[in-house]
């Protein structure tokens, strides 16, 4: 008997040893034990293909730029980017949180690019103990964690791309209180994300003592506006919000000028307007529209440009590249932080730790902003958005950011 | 004996019906009447209510035009080649897109030189050549890698080849060209609007017009008037009898081809210089889909049908919602616009199943 105890104590004291070696993991959720010769990996889920492809160029890029400035390196090892297509759908969102959840070295994912994906891609990561940062999620239902009202949190999903919450109520204010406009129309385009941003906007219009004329929607894929805009010009507001996205958004822009009783309707769009190409491609109609976007205004924003240009060429596609790189960065940041070197050379990072690390981002300085996130993820906090007018200037010339007229932030200041 | 039979099987609900009817022509005319119904229900109110001027509905008109006539120019090249190979090219969409988005490259270079607004006529000539000749290009190496091997195979084996060889096309113009938006020049001579009394028409969506009913004649008279379109219809009414007649098949179904090519192509500039923006490697996507609506409503294989089709459908998708949807108090009415649509299809197939000028296919064709 006492034999046995003594087999059964020794083989409990090696497998003690054991996990001890294997690095001193008392991670809740387990860690990522990374070898002598181990990369540190990090994933990227965005939407690669499909009509909105040009958001996963655009994120992948910021990301890739924030690795080079880093020289490719972290914790004194080469970074390597696992990058999966999500699409901009729930099945996209799925499949490629799948591969990433089945690849035990990924840290943590910078993605996706649509909510409708992360909707679906969420619950697999959690799962799998990893973490998400979104550059262009903007849907209020991901940072909600009350499930009976529709909210899609849990932990490990975070976002560096502003709640529309903020960026819906932000239009309507400016529309109301700057614009002294009093009756408004929406426009969107079956999507989530549009529906979810005319609706604030909309729903804080008519609280600040606006009157809502219209809300309406057009299809993706439609080229043809006239028939909206004609009921629309039945009873002209006066201010038209339309967040909606390449190319539909151009087509109601563009169309709007030939449709009698829109004339002095102010044209208003979001940030999925908020494109280099968008003022060219619609011409004349596009000088004296206002668009409510993140306020990228910093010499280090310049120096992000330049250096997209130095590398990719040309302007970023969309508006999220900047999210993207600080999402790079503040899941880096953290992974640098919670890293626990061992004798041997291995490097042990816990999940839940690398979690915390995040969750406790406060006054992180990155392109969008000082970023400060909040106990369901959202760490970008609205105030780093503005009113964006495009003028002749970037219709004809091809100047691009468009200044910004009013941010947030500095109406805030004036109020105070 | 027979008279027996008729009457037994001919019942509703156990009810007895007139000989030669059956149940399931009765809820076909009962879906006929509810969808007129509905229609006229909705109308009137909407006519009723007085929301939209009469200037309004010009205008819905108009657009609704201008828009059914770039679907009926790529409903011209569906239904050419199904009328030759009885075969649904379901890429054809995608070879409206090469030519219009590469072709927007050379149209922005004019406009930088100062050509296109010096001669504006010869610059618009040479850009539908241009997107013609990419889009004939792009069809005839579809036709020959994608579809010749499998001409014998069943028929949904081209189909599906056909689905795959759109995508195909998509990721190469997007590996070329990028995956953002491009813009044509906006033509000065364009802008303007011309009137008749209180009529006012833009001139851009009457040039859609004009030059869409300019190519369809030319096509038609290209297919009844020519020696090789009398071969291209007797290819289409029996392909071994025309191989015996010293037909070379191939050369005319590859002519095929390069003719609903070329009008894609040209379709793909008319298309840029009436809705500039939006050019991207799936711009061809939905249009081909409406298209091919355009091609069925019409009566697939049949040239005029593939026009009118076009029209009706551009004509509907504009008044429609309004008119329609709007009396019948339904919200969002414009984002059902393709609801419209396609319920029109269904009432045109239901009154007329070969289509609006189609003729009934014999079983040979079908």
């Amino acid at each position: 008997m006492s034999k046995r105890l003594l087999i059964l104590t020794a083989l409990l004291l090696m497998f003690v040893v054991a996990v001890q070696a294997d690095g001193h993991c008392d991670d809740e959720i387990g860690c990522v034990v990374l070898a002598s010769d181990d990369p540190v990996t990090i994933g990227v889920m965005s939407a690669l293909s499909g009509p909105v492809a040009f958001l996963g160029e655009d994120s992948v890029g910021g990301v890739e730029i924030a690795l080079n400035r880093r020289d490719g390196t972290a914790l004194g090892r080469e970074i390597e980017l696992i990058t999966e297509d999500s699409l901009c759908s729930a099945e996209g969102g799925q499949t490629a949180a799948q591969k990433i959840a089945s690849d035990e070295l990924i840290l943590g994912v910078v993605g996706t690019s649509c909510s409708g994906a992360a909707a679906s891609a969420l619950p697999v990561i959690s799962a799998a103990g990893m973490l998400m940062i979104s550059p262009s999620n903007t849907s209020p239902a991901l940072t909600n964690a009350d499930m009976d009202a529709g909210g899609l949190w849990q932990p490990g999903y975070y976002r560096t791309a502003h709640n529309d919450e903020f960026q819906g109520a932000m239009a309507a204010e400016y529309a109301l209180n700057e614009l002294g406009a009093a009756s408004a129309a929406t426009i969107h385009d079956g999507d989530p994300y549009t529906d979810g941003l005319q609706a604030v906007m909309a729903r804080t219009f008519a609280e600040l003592g606006g009157e809502v004329v219209f809300q309406g929607a057009v299809n993706k894929g439609d080229t043809d506006m006239t028939a909206i805009l004609t009921e629309i010009a039945t009873n002209p507001p006066d201010v038209l919000y339309f967040p909606i996205f390449e190319p539909e958004g151009n087509f109601v822009a563009a169309q709007s000028q030939n449709i009698p009783g829109l004339e002095d309707t102010i044209l208003m769009g979001a940030d999925g307007l908020l494109v280099a190409g968008f003022p060219e491609a619609t011409g004349e109609a596009a000088i004296g529209m206002y668009l409510s976007g993140p306020y990228l205004s910093s010499e280090d924003y310049s120096a992000f440009l330049e250096e997209w240009d130095a590398e990719f060429g040309g302007a970023p596609p969309s508006g999220f590249h900047a999210h993207a790189h600080d999402a790079a960065n503040i899941l880096l940041d953290a992974i640098e932080a919670v890293a626990v070197e061992q004798e041997d050379g291995s490097v042990v990072i816990g999940r839940q730790a690398l979690r915390d690390a995040v969750s406790a981002t406060e006054g992180h300085a990155g392109l969008t902003g000082i970023l400060t996130c909040n106990e369901t993820g959202d760490c970008a906090t609205g105030e780093a958005l503005g009113m964006y007018l495009i003028t002749e200037a970037e219709v004809n010339e091809g100047k691009w950011p468009p200044d910004v007229i009013w941010s947030k932030a500095e109406a805030m200041m004036d109020d105070m | 004996m027979t008279k027996k039979r008729t009457v037994s099987r001919n019942r509703f609900f156990g009810i007895p019906l007139p000989a030669g009817h059956t149940g399931v022509d009765l809820i076909i005319s009962a879906l006929r009447i509810i969808i007129v119904a509905l229609i006229v229900i909705g109308a009137g109110n909407t006519l009723l209510e007085g929301r939209f001027t009469f200037e309004q509905w010009l205008a819905l008109l108009f657009a609704g035009l201008a828009q059914g006539s770039i679907y009926a120019l790529i409903a011209l090249g569906y239904t050419l080649v199904y009328g030759i190979l009885r075969m649904i090219n379901f890429a054809h969409g995608d070879v409206f897109m090469a030519g219009a988005f590469t072709t927007v490259f050379l149209a922005n270079s004019f406009r930088q030189s100062g050509f296109l607004d010096s001669q504006p006529l010869l610059a618009i000539l040479i850009l539908m050549g241009f997107a013609a000749l990419v889009s004939m290009t792009v069809a005839v190496l579809l036709e020959r890698i994608a579809y010749r091997p499998l001409r014998n195979a069943p028929r949904l084996v081209p189909l599906i080849t056909a689905i795959g060889a759109s995508f195909f096309i998509q990721y190469t113009f997007r590996g070329l060209f990028g995956s953002g938006f491009k813009a044509y020049p906006t033509v000065a001579f364009l802008r303007g609007t011309f009137s008749v009394g209180s009529i006012n028409v833009p001139i851009a969506q009457l040039f859609v017009f004009l030059s869409a009913v300019f190519l369809m004649i030319c096509l038609y008279w290209l297919v009844e008037r020519t020696r090789i379109g009398k071969a291209m219809r007797s290819v289409s009414e029996d392909k071994e009898v025309a191989t015996l007649m010293g037909v070379n098949i191939d050369l005319i179904i590859v002519f095929t081809f390069a003719v609903g090519g070329a009008l894609a192509g040209a379709a793909g500039v008319i298309n840029g210089l009436f809705r500039p923006q939006g050019v991207n490697f799936f711009m061809g996507f939905f249009p081909g889909i409406k298209a091919f609506t355009a091609a069925v409503l019409g009566g697939i294989g049949n040239i005029p049908g593939a026009m009118l089709g076009g029209m009706f459908l551009g004509v509907i998708e504009a008044i429609g919602p309004n008119l329609v949807l709007n009396g019948l108090g339904i919200p969002s009415a414009n984002q059902l616009k393709d609801v419209i649509a396609f319920t029109m299809l269904v009432l045109v197939l239901i009154f007329r199943p070969q289509g609006i000028l189609g003729e009934r296919l014999s079983a040979e064709k079908a």
